[in-house]
């Protein structure tokens, strides 16, 4: 934990940006001996940077590849924008490959080396500065410019959280938080109010209470990453606690608050408001059957609950349970990969594709989003989508990882930790206290490894 | 299953050994010739990859990254230093791994050989059953996997329910075993329907080598038992067993190695958990190498698994050749 911060002094010179200056493919094999050869920080201006993004393409005809992994109920959301550019820009095709996010990460980096990446591509916000760290996308400040983006219209931590050595790499499309799903019947068959659902620490172990009463274990602790880990996420930071210090450096889930936000779900099941041995997806498909009557899942949730016929229910923020008003939330990103050939054509096309999509994030609101941009999610259009509207409330508590690279590494361990003790196979705070330990080897030997 | 590729030079070798004065002569390049284009694609993407990964494990290798440092065995020696990140994980699967074949490789030799004689009688519906044992073997790790998730489900799962309708629950609460059962979620009820899964997914694939071998076994030797008044444990024992010595050979060094790769069955139904006891080997190795991209440290990884799975089939090949001897 203690080790001295000695990536502070040197920004990050040697394992520089590349930028579209071509340098990349012919750096692959040789960078061990390519030194330092990449300028710093000016590099990209040597491209496209000086020019803003235009509104419009009047080039010849290219073609886009844009790569994305929605392969849930958003998917057909992005590829009706996709299909509605097409139509509206006769000169640019774009074409949208959507793989499972997991493929789509450890595919993306050898597709740009190999010069076969694409074009566009939609990243999380806890992955940019990964992946701006290894050269596998470029700088957008031309294209936030042109966009006429500022700090003023993002929530802080969304703005913050995409840029990286001093550059924006992410222009953010949506921010999707975790939502308190409730199903209004269930609470009905207990006696309590369905419009009304417990939204602090007493009322809803009262609620609890009341459903054990009825026969009904109200509130499944899942011990997987969906949706246990983000649900412990959010209490660790409702308790007052986080994960990590602000700047990635060491791991803080090991503290009090951590150990009282992951006791409170174990006890859940102690108590029989969960059982135990929840399986994956489980708490959801739950819910959905009427076997409980609360989970805290993700936005895109929305979409799937609706399409279950029949079904009463509802979503508010997150209860407050810690005492400290906080809740989960991911965001997409869209990204420029480095190219080996860059095409001046296929920039200006993508940056016009990009504010194209960026301007219509209100269509992509209905795939069960909520809009980075706050004019968006202030507009009367979007306050009609009820469900994404109720969540999109939360947006000022909504906390995300420290943009550090590697940052994903230690997220295996505080999964695990979570896994062990909602299985109950380990105390809650020798779960934490294991898996940070796992964990802080990991950020140092990450710091060592991306800042050299 | 890739392994299957190697099946074939047993029996190439049988019938040209018997022939060698009656081919043609030909020229002393001929044979690589034919060898030629397995041998361009074996080399591309076998040979080459495995040495350059070689070289990748010397050095703290991500490649995106420009530099790419020299570590020596640094790599190597992180996996046998108890204070390295890389440690704890890497043994941890090796560890699942171990388990996984130590408890997989029996039922997959040994159940394949009980059906294999059996779907060999001459019965009615006879190919129909050799059809349906092969069955499973034909799907995919994905399909076989989400379909088990769901049966498997502790809470939701159909397995439960099935056992709480015909009342089993109440037997299984009398031997002192909690319903409903956590069959992914709690060890070692995690292992047991891993292995449960993959014995049923895959056995079919060694029945059909066995029954191959089955039918190479010349009739004669079992009516010279008969006529001695051998009873059929004893035709079993002294006939089809020594028959099939050379085919089980093989199927146990598959099988090991086969059970060795698990990996997409831990992924899908269990994700490694709980905690991380059936996180194997291979998990470990595709998460270091391709989600934190410590590709160095991955390629270590690999040669020290490959290194142990040299052993562990050249033990396997000398257990059989020692009981030839005697």
């Amino acid at each position: 934990m203690s080790t001295t911060p000695r990536h502070s002094s040197t920004p990050l010179t040697r394992r520089r940006f590349l930028s579209a200056t071509g340098a990349l493919g012919a750096g692959t094999l040789l960078a061990a001996c390519g030194g330092g050869s990449a300028s710093p920080g000016s590099g990209s201006a040597s491209g496209p940077a000086a020019e803003p993004a235009a509104d419009t393409y009047d080039g010849p005809n290219v073609e886009l590849e844009f790569w994305n992994g929605f392969t849930g109920g958003d998917g057909p959301y992005m590829q009706a924008l996709v299909d509605a550019f097409n139509s509206e820009h006769e000169n640019v095709n774009v074409r949208m490959t959507v793989m499972e996010w997991a493929d789509y990460y450890s595919k993306l980096p050898a597709a740009v080396t190999s010069g076969r990446g694409p074009d566009v591509g939609i990243m999380h916000i806890d992955s940019l500065s990964t992946n701006a760290a290894r050269n596998v996308i470029m700088p957008l400040d031309d294209v936030a410019a042109a966009l006429d983006l500022n700090a003023s219209d993002f929530a802080e931590a969304v703005w913050n959280a995409g840029e990286y050595a001093g550059q924006r790499y992410g222009i953010p499309l949506d921010v999707h938080p975790l939502g308190y799903f409730y199903n209004k019947q269930v609470l009905a068959d207990a006696g309590l109010d369905p419009e009304d659902p417990p939204m602090d620490r007493d009322s809803y172990e009262a609620a609890l209470e009341a459903l054990k009463s009825a026969g009904v274990a109200g509130h499944w602790m899942s011990p997987h990453t969906f949706t246990g880990s983000m649900t412990l996420q959010s209490l660790i930071w409702q308790f007052g606690g986080s994960l990590f210090n602000d700047d990635g450096t060491e791991v803080t889930w090991d503290q009090d608050p951590a150990i009282e936000a992951l006791t409170w779900m174990v006890d859940a099941i102690n108590n029989d408001y969960s059982p135990s041995d929840v399986g994956q997806d489980a708490d959801a498909i739950a819910l959905q059957n009427g076997q409980t009557a609360f989970n805290w899942n993700g936005i895109w949730h929305i979409n799937t609950l609706k399409e279950v016929s029949g079904l009463e229910w509802g979503v508010a923020p997150l209860p407050n349970i810690g005492g400290t008003q906080a809740a989960w939330a991911g965001s997409h990103n869209f990204v420029m990969t480095s190219q080996r050939r860059p095409d001046e054509n296929k920039l200006d096309a993508a940056r016009v594709f990009i504010n194209w999509v960026s301007q219509q994030s209100l269509d992509w609101a209905e795939g069960g989003q909520v809009p980075a941009r706050s004019s968006v999610r202030e507009s009367a259009e979007f306050q009609e989508l009820t469900e994404q509207a109720a969540l999109a409330q939360q947006v000022d508590y909504l906390r995300f990882p420290p943009a550090v690279p590697g940052i994903g590494d230690a997220f295996a361990d505080f999964d695990q930790a979570l896994n062990e003790a909602v299985l109950l196979t380990k105390e809650p705070a020798k779960a934490l206290s294991d898996a940070a330990a796992r964990a802080t080897k990991k950020l140092e030997e990450n710091r060592d490894r991306y800042s050299e | 299953m890739a392994t299957t590729a190697t099946s074939p030079g047993r029996t190439g070798r049988r019938d040209s050994t018997g022939a060698t004065s009656r081919i043609r002569r030909h020229a002393p390049w001929t044979p690589y010739a034919f060898m030629a284009p397995f041998l361009a694609i074996f080399i591309t993407f076998v040979a080459a990859p495995a040495v350059f990964g070689l070289w990748m494990s010397l050095h703290d290798w991500d490649y995106m990254l420009e530099v790419k440092p020299f570590v020596g065995f640094a790599n190597y020696l992180n996996l046998f230093d108890s204070t390295s990140a890389a440690f704890e994980m890497f043994w941890n699967g090796i560890r699942a791994t171990g388990i996984f074949t130590v408890a997989s490789v029996p039922l997959l030799v040994g159940i394949p050989l009980g059906l294999a004689v059996l779907l060999n009688r001459r019965f009615p519906g006879r190919t129909f059953f050799r059809a349906v044992f092969f069955m499973p073997y034909v799907l995919g790790v994905a399909v076989v996997g989400l379909l088990f998730r769901f049966v498997l489900d502790p809470n939701i799962g159909i397995l439960n329910a099935a056992i709480d309708a015909v009342g089993l629950d109440s037997l299984l609460n009398a031997l002192g075993v909690g319903t409903p059962i956590p069959w992914i979620t709690a060890q070692p009820w995690a292992w047991i329907s891993l292995v449960a899964m993959t014995v049923w997914w895959t056995l079919g694939f060694n029945t059909i080598i066995y029954l191959a071998g089955l039918q190479d076994i010349p009739a004669e030797l079992y009516d010279a038992a008969k006529v001695d008044g051998a009873s059929s444990w004893q035709q079993f024992r002294h006939v089809t067993l020594p028959g099939l010595r050379s085919v089980l050979v093989f199927v146990v060094v598959i099988t090991v190695l086969a059970s060795a790769n698990m990996f997409g069955q831990s992924v899908l139904v269990t994700g490694g958990g709980p905690g991380d006891s059936t996180r194997t080997a291979l998990m470990v190795i595709l998460g270091e190498g391709l989600e934190s991209f410590r590709m160095g440290s991955a390629a270590a990884m690999s040669y020290l698994l490959a290194v142990f799975l040299g052993i562990v089939s050249i033990i396997n090949v000398l257990a059989v050749r020692e009981r030839r001897k005697s």
